[in-house]
């Protein structure tokens, strides 16, 4: 099972990643001669209301929303981990100050907390980087700060159990240090509920990405990711079923895949596995 | 369109070589209104016609239940706090006015006896005063006379500015005094061309000085009867959750014969534009919809199942794109987009003339809108030219190429223009709304192959249209370079309109971004005009004066309109709807009936 995702992963990526060298209709092309038509050879996914080709604005839209997505996990992750390990070993203060951070970023509304981010740095980054740079890095740094708090509760939770355990009373009665403790053992240990988690994270962050978009606070709207893509075929459902359905399948087999792989790694992960 | 072709044209009417009906649809084309047009006629001789509004019925109820459905929900039902058409049509149910507009310009009596004239001695040839005499007979809906007290108190009511009525702008410059019991006259301060303001049409909506006589001033929000109406209107108050539902049933003392013809109504709020759309047109669940701001191909699709059909109306509102005539990116004295600058780009006039060559107007209206629009250049001159409408602008890319190479714009490697090291590349936003999205990106493309690089940004319709001071992202702080909404004539003067163009009126830091004018343009020639328009008591002159204003803003092509907005609603098949482009949706909710 997972063999067959990281298979079709690669394929999507692969797809997404070279693509648009093969596949040369801009994305943007307006023909209102081809409005709403059905797949065919000229145009394998069919085109949206304004005669867009729909194949290219999926393979330019893959590109942003499989990068938000894996970037955004990313940072989540990396943050949560250490937040979580770091709040785990230690006892006493620092891990009750870290909780409280993890509890005051639960409780923080969204929403408005975002609208103010961008408010404050949408500017300064598209001077910095362009507009769609500092889109992506700041939707990336958005989603990720909002989602690393489960993982450290986990990562917490799993030192907490771990680290009573015979085997790394063990490994510290034979003189290991606190560093190597975590790294080599608990950390290793710990790790499989936090793939599952990362992998969920994956989808979320897409879906994310197209929240903020439909609230435009995203990109451009005419830059097609694969939640925008939805977003704008959602009227049309009855009358155009393939715009929704190959973003759809796209996110779809996406978020699958990415599940997979992450239940097959925890299972070549995980320490305790009985060959 | 000069002094003299309009007088022609009212001759013509009056001859009946013209019809009254393309009379009204050529002051609209020129961006006149219906109830200005009638103003013309009226004061020149031409006498408002009677509105016979179409109604089957022959007795009081029998009707059932009125379904109709609102995408934005009510949030109050006091009318002189009624921002939204939404507050202003829930409030429409129980109260009404003294006359309402209908399609074409007349005023068509609802508390008054009869329209105020100088044959009935109700106009002054000085323009200073209006005398309405009162329908006698009607009654509130908790049994207590409606009288000219009542009219004289809304005035004061309104006029106060403690109150913070939304209506208070109707009022203020008017004295309004009691005659006898159903007499009153309204005076005004200056000669007023305008007369059927106050009292009249959306703002008009009377409420009983009997239960809000202690809630003037301060104290207005408090009113119990803010969310609990006792009104005139054809039906009685029964329920209302703000945001969700108004419910009522029929009035048995209404003051029309054989009317209402439901037994109860329900304004249902909620959902969007698409689902309001299927409710009625599909499903059938409703049996009116308001405000279809949806993509035509999706409402034909509908309309395809046979449980409604979709009603269009003739307005005064325009979907237009307004270029920044300030520099949105200097910051001067704490504010951007400053009087003091100018738009780096925008301010070398073939800039301006080579965007409004590159809107593909036919494109949009025909893919986009279909139905529910209708492309505009709207600075036409001659009537003539008016009626054969939509082939007078133009979509034409080499010409914009030869405009700006001429005027020394040269393409980079890139393919964009540049001119003295400045790319030609600006930032295009609007509100978030399926149709405008596609319209900028139509636009872009052909902003693109002149060698233009246009940026979109969409922002979300609560931020956008919101008059909050310190969101940069409103349409009225503006600190972009080119913006599109629709703005609507929500009085039938063009008075209030064409303000939007005033120097003075500009939208700034001091005045909390509450300017009229958005686009910061500023023309001495327009200011001059308009004052003396406001002045001006001859109808026909004053109409001459507002086709030349409207000419100046759009030959400057700083403002560039797009396409003429009807009002498209969403109708049962059996329902029968007057509706009016001029007026609350609900303006006439005491004529609806059901085929039967």
């Amino acid at each position: 099972m997972a063999v067959a995702s990281i298979g079709i992963l690669t394929l999507l990526t692969a797809a997404v990643l070279f693509g648009p060298l093969i596949w040369r209709i801009p994305i943007n092309e307006i023909d209102f001669t081809a409005r709403l038509a059905h797949p065919s050879w000229d145009h394998p996914f069919g085109t949206d209301d304004l005669g867009q080709d729909l194949l290219a604005r999926m393979l330019y839209g893959g590109r942003i929303s499989l990068a938000v997505g894996f970037a955004a996990m990313a940072v989540a992750i990396i943050v949560g981990v250490l937040i979580g390990a770091i709040s785990g070993i230690s006892r006493g203060s620092v891990d009750a100050a870290l909780m409280w951070i993890t509890d005051l970023f639960l409780a923080l509304p969204q929403l408005p907390l975002l609208l103010l981010v961008i408010y404050l740095f949408r500017d300064f980054l598209k001077n910095w980087v362009g507009p769609e740079g500092g889109v992506f890095i700041l939707i990336v740094l958005v989603i990720g700060a909002f989602r690393w708090m489960p993982v450290a509760r986990l990562v917490r939770a799993q030192f907490l159990s771990l680290r009573e355990k015979e085997f790394v009373e063990a490994a510290r009665a034979l003189g290991a240090t606190t560093p190597r403790l975590v790294i080599r053992h608990i950390l290793p240990n710990s790790l499989g509920p936090v793939i599952v988690a990362g992998t969920i994270d994956v989808a979320a962050a897409i879906i994310a990405e197209s929240t903020l978009s439909f609230l435009g606070l995203g990109f451009p709207p005419d830059i097609p990711t694969w939640g925008r893509l939805l977003f704008d075929a959602k009227d049309y459902l009855d009358i155009a079923p393939h715009w929704a359905l190959f973003a759809g399948a796209a996110i779809f087999l996406t978020v699958l895949t990415i599940n997979f792989i992450g239940d097959g790694l925890r299972d070549a992960l995980d320490p305790r596995r009985v060959m | 369109m000069q002094e003299r072709e309009l007088r022609d044209l009212i001759a013509d009417v009056k001859t009946g070589r013209l019809s009254r009906r393309s009379f009204v649809q050529q002051m609209i084309a020129v961006g006149l209104t219906a109830p200005m047009a009638g103003m013309m006629l009226a004061q020149s001789g031409v006498a408002m016609a009677q509105t016979a509004i179409p109604y089957k019925p022959t007795k009081a109820g029998g009707g059932g239940l009125l379904k109709i459905l609102y995408w934005q929900a009510v949030t109050l039902l006091n009318p002189h706090f009624a921002v939204g058409t939404k507050d202003q049509d829930g409030s429409r149910v129980f109260y009404e006015p003294l006359a309402g507009w209908d399609q074409e310009g007349n005023l068509v009596p609802v508390l008054a006896a009869e329209i105020p004239s100088k044959e009935n001695n109700g106009l002054t040839e000085d323009g200073l005063s209006v005398v309405w005499k009162l329908k006698k007979g009607v009654k509130w809906h908790d049994g207590m006379p409606f009288t000219a007290d009542d009219v004289v108190f809304n005035w004061e009511y309104a006029r106060n500015p403690e109150t913070a009525a939304v209506s208070i702008a109707s009022y203020k410059d008017a004295k309004v005094e009691k005659v006898d019991d159903f007499t009153v006259r309204v005076t005004f301060s200056k000669p007023t061309p305008f007369w059927a303001d106050a009292f009249v049409g959306t703002y008009g909506m009377i409420i009983p000085k009997h239960l809000f006589a202690d809630y003037i001033g301060g104290k207005s929000r408090d009113a119990p009867a803010n969310l609990k109406p006792v009104g005139t209107g054809p039906y009685v108050f029964v329920d209302f959750k703000p945001g969700d539902i108004v419910r009522g049933k029929l009035n048995p003392n209404y003051h029309m014969p054989n009317r209402p013809y439901f037994d109860n109504i329900e304004i249902k709020g909620g959902g969007d534009a698409v689902s309001a759309a299927r409710a009625v047109l599909q499903t059938g669940e409703y049996d009116y919809a308001w405000n279809m701001q949806v993509e035509d191909e999706i409402l034909t699709k509908l309309e395809g199942a046979g449980k409604g059909k979709v009603n269009i109306v003739e307005t005064g509102n325009i979907e237009f794109i307004m270029l920044n005539s300030t520099d949105p990116a200097a910051e001067v004295d704490g504010e951007r987009a400053s009087v003091k600058t100018k738009h780096p780009l925008f301010s070398d006039p073939a800039v301006r003339q080579a965007i409004n060559l590159l809107i593909d107007r036919a494109s949009i209206e025909k893919f986009i809108y279909g139905r529910t629009a209708s492309a505009t250049a709207n600075f036409l001159n001659a009537p003539e030219k008016v009626r054969s409408k939509n082939t007078k602008f133009e979509f034409n890319i080499e010409k914009a190429n030869a405009i700006l190479e001429a005027a020394g714009w040269k393409k980079g490697g890139d393919g964009i223009r540049a001119k003295d090291g400045k790319p030609l590349r600006f930032v295009y936003q609007t509100s978030i709304n399926a149709p405008r999205q596609k319209t900028q990106a139509i636009i872009k493309q052909a902003c693109q192959k002149a060698g233009i690089d246009v940026e979109l940004k969409s922002v979300v319709a609560s931020v956008f249209f919101s008059s909050d001071a310190a969101n940069p992202d409103t349409y009225t702080h503006f600190y972009c370079d080119a913006q599109m909404y629709n703005t609507t004539m929500t009085q039938p003067d063009p008075g209030f309109f064409m303000n939007q163009y005033l120097s003075w009126r500009a939208a700034n830091k001091e005045n909390k971004w509450q300017g009229r004018n958005v686009s910061r343009w500023q023309n001495k020639e327009y200011d001059e005009i308009y004052k003396q328009a406001e002045q001006e008591l001859d109808a026909v002159k004053r109409a001459a004066m507002f086709i030349k204003l409207n000419d100046l803003v759009v030959t400057d092509n700083y403002i560039q309109p797009l396409l003429r907005r009807p009002k498209v609603s969403a109708v049962a098949g059996n329902l029968a709807v007057p509706l009016s482009g001029w007026d609350n949706d609900l303006w006439q909710i005491a004529n609806w009936y059901r085929e039967t």
